[in-house]
């Protein structure tokens, strides 16, 4: 989607200060990594998605306390708050009140505040860990394409190319249709967690694996690393100490990337009913609960909206963090 | 040229060899590998209230008992050659596409994929001339005016639209058209095009817009990305020196060379576009292989299930091939290599 960051280009390198003309008084020498953040500092928008960021994490954590204090178990039926004849909230806009934030749900009246809190923990626990499970698998074979190239590389590439053409959704939803009920130690929605974690970040991994793969082809030829080479230094020892450095500002801005994009995936998954299991909430569950019930908007904006500002933040991030690290991008 | 057409072809044929395993794996092995035996699942294709020795019977017939490989022939035979069921009583014939027979209605599954088959590819078709025509024209509109108002909005919604969630944006659309403001068909609308393609398009309009702002806030950001950058190439100062027209130098020497990395993302994109009309479709209760597919996981309905991921997987696999060979014709590179 976006052009491969370079992070090592000699340009940044060998005039930091020029990117940051009349930034600073005296002349120092600063890290790529202080350039990105002194960037990052200056870019509201960024900014914000990052503190929106930060928030929702906050909310994830501590989603038992802010429930008990704004709202009720999310699991909890309100039928007093039903109309018996047509199943709808009784209250204007969706039952919304100060006991009910958001107004609750039609036919069982559970709270929709609590559920949408209760949500943010399963989708922000899923798109980050499914982003390790990216991330590592990713950094692994990209290096080792881009490090050892030749028919390594071929391999390797060939299997990107085959993950990045496969309908992805499809095959996920294969699969996690098939999900048994226990196995591995784990059951019930704990096992499917688990299951959506590794089903997620096993197919989105090649995003992750191109981009490392091209920046490891880059640095190989470095002289640092020839340097390396000739004190006699051993393959694993390059990889794990002159290359893999080197690597981490791309691969903190694509896994940053990858979030919302993983975030999604789960919402969609859960939207056909094939992600995480009702009662259990999650924003994708809810808006396919809401499907039936056009006549109230309520209950279709606050999921939507929830999944909508995560993503939006994530991204906003992610693309004010790779602009920080991208020398040209000034 | 044609080694280049012949090592696509190829590829073609080893990604459809890859995705018929991986679809094996997933229905037949993994559930075995989760502790499924053989009995349990030839339960499926006889109920629940069949005798221990019947289903032994079922699975043997089915050939549960064969070795993984064994069984993998069999089913790619059953593809490519179609397959006999003996069913005790006599032998049922399943023709060349053979995916099996669902284990709720009994039937083949074959001719449902293709009842459903024209829903998928009306919206997938549709759809994608949409987003690429306005996400490549507003990209380079917004290039040509860089930091203007209209920049400013389009790639604001755009970041707007890649954070969206399909479904979302569908039961938002649902709700303000049809419901609300009565300009479109309500959800499940659908005309073939052979009956009537005036409605065919009126029933598909909402699912192919939500369907396509998507994608097109994408491409909108990438060929904005790719024009600024082009734009700013010494041949198109060059150009502009030898007194090209403006409109000429913006089509023939600035898209031109940002079309091919445009197509390549065109080409990935046909996987996600598969996914992306599933949900559309279970947004709009449209009839296609998305909701086909969806009703199938939610009774458990394997063959069915693989049905659809494989026919969905050749879908992209063929769709992918004909952008390689676009590939060709747009970027001489490949051409005349």
């Amino acid at each position: 989607m976006t052009a491969p960051l370079d992070v090592s280009g000699s340009a940044a390198e060998a005039h930091p200060e020029s990117v940051l003309a009349g930034a600073g008084k005296a002349i120092q020498g600063r890290s790529l990594t202080r350039i990105a953040w002194m960037r990052l500092r200056r870019d509201k928008v960024a900014l914000a998605g990052g503190g929106v960021v930060v928030l929702l994490i906050l909310v994830a954590i501590f989603s038992t306390p802010i429930i008990a204090a704004f709202g009720h178990p999310p699991l909890e039926f309100h039928q007093d708050q039903i109309d018996p004849a047509t199943l709808l909230p009784k209250g204007s806009f969706g039952g919304m009140s100060a006991e009910y934030l958001l107004g609750v749900e039609p036919v069982n009246g559970r709270d929709i505040f609590s559920r949408i809190v209760a949500g943010a923990w399963i989708s922000l626990l899923i798109g980050f860990l499914a982003t390790v499970v990216s991330v590592i698998i990713g950094t692994v074979l990209g290096v080792i394409a881009g490090y050892f190239g030749g028919w390594v590389d071929q391999v390797i590439g060939r299997l990107m190319d085959v993950f990045l053409a496969f309908p992805l959704l499809v095959f996920a939803i294969a699969l996690a249709g098939v999900i048994p009920d226990q196995g591995f130690g784990l059951e019930g929605n704990g096992l499917r967690i688990a299951m959506l974690i590794f089903i997620i970040g096993f197919f989105s991994w090649p995003s992750i694996g191109r981009i490392v793969r091209g920046q490891t082809l880059s640095l190989r030829e470095r002289e640092f690393v020839d340097a390396a080479k000739s004190l006699g230094a051993r393959h694993g020892y390059i990889i794990f100490r002159e290359v893999l450095p080197n690597l981490m500002a791309p691969i903190l801005v694509y896994a940053t990337l990858l979030i919302p994009t993983n975030i999604l995936f789960e919402a969609s998954l859960s939207f056909l009913g094939v992600g995480i299991n009702p009662p259990t909430p999650t924003w994708g569950g809810m808006l396919s609960e809401a499907v039936r019930f056009y006549t109230l908007p309520h209950f279709v904006i606050f999921p939507g909206l929830a999944i909508f500002i995560t993503v939006l933040a994530f991204n906003l991030f992610g693309d004010g963090l790779r602009d920080a690290f991208d020398p040209r991008a000034h | 040229m044609l080694t280049y057409i012949i090592r696509r072809l190829i590829g073609a044929f080893a990604m459809l060899v890859v995705i018929s395993m991986v679809t094996f794996g997933i229905f037949y092995v993994v559930p075995q590998w989760a502790g499924a035996t053989p009995e349990a699942m030839a339960s499926r294709y006889v109920g629940r209230a069949a005798t221990p020795e019947t289903v032994h019977l079922v699975a043997e017939r089915l050939g549960f008992y064969d070795p993984v490989v064994v069984q993998y022939g069999n089913f790619v035979k059953g593809i490519f050659a179609g397959a006999q069921y003996d069913y005790g009583a006599g032998v049922e014939h399943c023709p060349a596409p053979c995916f099996g027979y669902s284990f709720i209605t009994g039937q083949p599954v074959w001719p449902d994929l293709l009842d459903r088959l024209p829903v998928t590819f009306s919206l997938a078709i549709g759809a994608a001339i949409i987003w690429v025509i306005a996400g490549v024209s507003v990209g380079v509109l917004s290039a040509l005016r860089r930091g203007s108002f209209f920049d400013r909005l389009t790639m604001g919604t755009a970041l707007a639209g890649v954070s969206l969630p399909i479904f979302f944006t569908g039961m938002i659309s649902l709700v303000v058209f049809s419901y609300g403001l009565g300009w479109t068909p309500p959800g499940g609308a659908w005309t073939d095009f052979s009956a009537n393609p005036a409605e065919w398009a009126y029933n598909l309009l909402l699912p192919w817009i939500t369907l396509a702002f998507l994608f097109a806030a994408t491409y909108a950001r990438l060929t904005r990305a790719g024009m600024l950058e082009t734009m700013g190439e010494d041949y198109i100062r060059t150009a502009r020196a030898k007194g090209l027209r403006e409109r000429q130098v913006v089509v023939k020497h600035g898209l031109r060379a940002t079309l091919t990395p445009i197509l390549t993302l065109f080409g990935i994109d046909f996987g996600l576009l598969i996914g992306g009309a599933i949900l559309t479709e279970t947004t709009y209760t449209l009839p296609g292989l998305g909701q086909y597919a969806i009703l199938a996981i939610r009774t458990q309905d394997m063959p069915q299930v693989m049905g659809v991921v494989l026919v969905a997987a050749m879908f992209v696999v063929v769709a992918s091939l004909i952008v390689d060979l676009l590939y060709a014709v747009v970027d001489p590179r490949v051409r005349l290599s």
